[in-house]
């Protein structure tokens, strides 16, 4: 029960004093997921896009695969860009190993089959109320896809707010690819996993405190997001 | 409110010229184990506005996305001016569909884009928006989100979009179902300057006084078929085919 | 209608920046890497000696703390300049594989048993550390072990050898491998109220010890030596020998050692340097 006490004054401290080490750590978390988010959210608009659209051999499996992904357990991404990444993997030459870029990739690899999934879902019943309005209006395939995605786009937002949800909250592939290196790949998750690992259970709880802030700043704006929707009648 | 008198300015005064006759040759489809459209045969030659007309469920629908190339007979072909329906004549079709169907944007918006997927640029575009929407009488509701609209102004403003389109034929299938009668007046003067302007209107309606109003010949289907087809005048007061009687005198067509 | 279009217009360009703004990470090249194990880590020594390190060199160390197993995985992979963990045997066949160019001492720390002050199995103050392994076996007494073949877990399974126990037969029941660092391990030791065998290091630092005490210490057999190894750049040419030798050879310089030295927690040494002059 202290501890809690403890956590959320220690919390309140380093927020309140801006303290510089959560500063940077924290900067450097929500850089990441923000690059790792944006470029996701590329592929997966893509990616589901065209998987709604597109009639093609193995399109079904595509989109089971996908939505396998969804639940990829971090570790395993991580592990997979690890082997990718090692001075001994096929992309060993980048020398990305233990950087933030090496964390990116992995928060893309986690994050991609969210977004896409979440993404060829939205389009999927969304287009089962345009298709035949939109051929009519003799459209070719990608105009489609980039009306179904535009016309999507309050879902996409809810989308890509999840996937940031899962990206920042994520420690086991950034562990692995970035290291947890001191003011060089040190994230909010990697901090409260080497607090929590040297027995500063209040300030690894601070940490997490300060995380939950952000997690429900996220949440928050998905609501947000979805009432807007709704009152626009764009749901 | 609405004002028909004032033709689309975006679109000239081109006068449309559609691929006529239309020749529907042993036209059958099949969905659900079920024929649908059972063998019809049937050629429209008229320039002047059709009136697909019969009981719930007997195919009209159905027809409309045939002739509109949405959908894929299982039998049969349909010629239009001796030519099968491919890609480019589609681009001069245009259809206002039962339920509309509008985009999550504004009402302009919802113009805007159709002219967009028909490669209309964007200059243009604007033109044309404008007088879609004075034709529709919802100028004021320009950059309001289209699905909050009523019924009524959601069916207006999918005909305005379909117009705006400037297509050689227009597909409307009840297009005043749910319109006030004003409204209704409106659009069949929209229809009828439509057809001046040399657009083949063919249009499915249930109701008798609109089709005797605006069409210059009816189509009568029953169970998948053409039951019945010719002029209007003659359809409503001489229906040769029992079904054709029973229909307009009200009684159910069995 | 405008204000929401500029509210997505904002997330947009948020986005946009976001993305621009993390190309911008630095791709400077002053550093190297140091596979090292969580003991060091987390006792503090690093943050502690590596500011005089770059101080001097200009040479910015990044450690990647793991267990001594997967810290020589990583060094024979390439995935760093310099290894530098607890597990001697290991070190000496790493080198004779050809990973690494040559095994120095650095320093050593020793292990301790700890648990709950209640002290059930009736160990504490023994001389004996495998005497008192025994008799935490014969009485089925919780014990935490880190499971994860760091060196830390593999000098506690060679005591249990000497002993002659095998701790497996009890595992899951009084026997629990955590498969996690030492810290974590210390964590569920306290929770769980089992020994477990950590180094002084770690344990000094941890801050969440609850009624916890050292409980046998002093045993020769505790002794825990920490060894720095080059990776080898024959075996992999991407290696940053130069810097990764400056780094090895000021660790086992006087300075390093000094630095080492100096490092202390309440007032306790928490490593001994005693590297070989010369080698
Ligand atoms: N996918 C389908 N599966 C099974 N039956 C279908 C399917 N689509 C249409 N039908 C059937 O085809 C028949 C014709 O449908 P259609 O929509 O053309 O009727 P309609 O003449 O337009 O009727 P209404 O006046 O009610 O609009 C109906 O009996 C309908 O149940
Ligand atoms: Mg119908």
């Amino acid at each position: 029960m202290t501890d809690f006490i403890d956590a959320f004054r220690t919390a309140l401290g380093l927020i309140v004093t801006l303290d510089p080490d959560l500063v940077e750590i924290l900067v450097l978390s929500i850089k990441v997921s923000l690059s790792a988010v944006v470029i996701a959210s590329l592929l997966g608009f893509a990616i589901g896009g065209a998987l709604a659209v597109y009639r093609f051999p193995g399109r079904g499996a595509v989109s089971a695969v996908l939505s396998a992904l969804m639940g990829l357990p971090p570790v395993v991404a991580g592990l997979v860009v690890y082997l990718l990444l090692s001075n001994v993997g096929p992309l060993g030459v980048l020398q990305l190993l233990y950087t933030p870029t090496a964390m990116i990739i992995a928060q893309v690899v986690l994050v991609t089959p969210i977004i896409g999934a979440l993404t060829r879902q939205a389009c999927q019943d969304l287009l089962e109320e345009y298709d035949e309005q939109l051929r009519s209006l003799g459209a070719s395939s990608s105009a489609i896809v980039a009306t179904l995605l535009w016309d999507g786009r309050y879902r996409l937002i809810t989308a890509v707010l999840a996937g940031f949800g899962r990206a920042i909250a994520e420690v086991g592939a950034v562990m692995i690819v970035g290291g947890n290196i001191d003011h060089v790949t040190r994230t909010m998750t990697t901090a409260i996993a080497l607090e929590t690992s040297k027995g500063n259970i209040a300030l690894a709880l601070a940490l997490g405190i300060v995380l939950l802030t952000i997690a429900l700043a996220v949440n928050a704006s998905l609501i947000w997001v979805q009432r807007l929707a709704n009152r626009l009648a764009y749901a | 409110m609405l004002d028909p008198t004032t033709p689309l300015q975006g679109v000239g005064d081109r006068l449309a010229s559609p691929p006529l006759p239309v020749e529907i040759k042993g036209l059958v489809y099949e969905t659900g184990g079920k024929r649908v459209i059972d063998e019809i045969n049937a050629t429209i030659e008229s320039r002047r506005i059709t009136a697909i007309m019969g009981p719930n469920g007997a195919g009209k629908s159905i027809l409309l996305r045939l002739m509109h190339g949405l959908i894929a007979p299982t039998k049969g072909e349909i010629l239009w001016a001796g030519r099968h329906a491919d890609r480019p004549m589609a681009y001069r079709q245009a259809m206002v569909f039962h339920r509309p169907v509008l985009l999550r944007r504004s009402v302009a918006a919802n113009v805007s884009h159709a002219l967009g997927l028909r490669g209309i640029g964007r200059d243009k575009r604007a033109i044309c928006v404008d007088d879609a929407l004075r034709l529709a009488g919802l100028e004021r509701q320009a950059s309001m989100p289209a699905r909050v609209l009523s019924g009524g102004e959601q069916q207006r403003l999918c005909l305005a979009r379909a117009l705006s389109l400037d297509p050689d034929v227009l597909f409307l299938d009840e297009p005043t179902s749910s319109l006030d009668p004003a409204s209704t007046l409106a659009i069949e003067r929209l229809l009828l300057d439509a057809q001046r302007r040399g657009i083949k209107v063919i249009l499915v309606t249930h109701d008798v006084g609109q089709a005797r109003r605006l069409a210059h010949d009816v189509m009568f289907l029953h169970h998948g078929r053409v039951i019945e087809h010719q002029d209007s005048q003659d359809f409503f007061d001489n229906p040769r085919s029992e079904g054709a009687r029973a229909f307009l005198s009200g009684g159910l067509v069995l | 209608m405008k204000f929401h279009r500029r509210v997505l217009f904002g997330l947009g360009a948020a986005f946009l920046l976001a993305s621009l703004a993390s190309t911008g990470f630095a791709a400077e090249d002053d550093f190297i890497i140091v596979q090292s194990t969580t003991s060091t880590q987390n006792s503090g020594l690093f943050d502690y000696i590596l500011p005089k390190f770059t101080e001097k060199t200009g040479i910015d160390v990044r450690v990647v703390a793991v267990g001594t197993g997967q810290a020589l995985k990583n060094g024979r992979n390439g995935d760093g300049d310099v290894v530098l963990v607890h597990s001697k045997p290991d070190e000496e066949k790493f080198v004779a594989e050809g990973w690494g160019v040559k095994r120095h001492d650095v320093m050593y720390n020793d292990f301790v048993i700890v648990g709950p002050a209640s002290d059930p199995a009736g160990i504490a103050g023994l001389k004996d550390a495998d005497r008192a392994l025994a008799k935490i076996a014969e009485a089925e007494a919780p014990f935490a072990s880190r499971g994860d073949d760091s060196g830390t877990h593999k000098a506690e399974r060679d005591l249990w050898g000497q002993a002659g126990v095998d701790p497996t037969k009890g595992s899951g029941d009084w026997y629990l491998e955590t498969g996690s660092g030492m810290g974590a391990t210390l964590n569920t030791a306290v929770g769980k109220h089992a020994y477990t065998l950590a180094d002084r290091g770690t344990w000094l630092s941890f801050a969440n010890k609850d009624d916890f005490e050292v409980l046998v210490e002093g045993d020769p057999k505790l002794f825990n030596q920490y060894g720095v190894i080059l990776v080898n750049p024959e075996k992999h040419p991407r290696v940053k020998a130069e810097k990764g030798q400056a780094f090895v050879g000021w660790l086992t310089s006087g300075e390093g050692q000094k630095a080492i030295a100096s490092y202390k927690i309440d007032g306790q040494q928490l490593f001994f340097p005693n590297a070989r002059p010369g080698t």
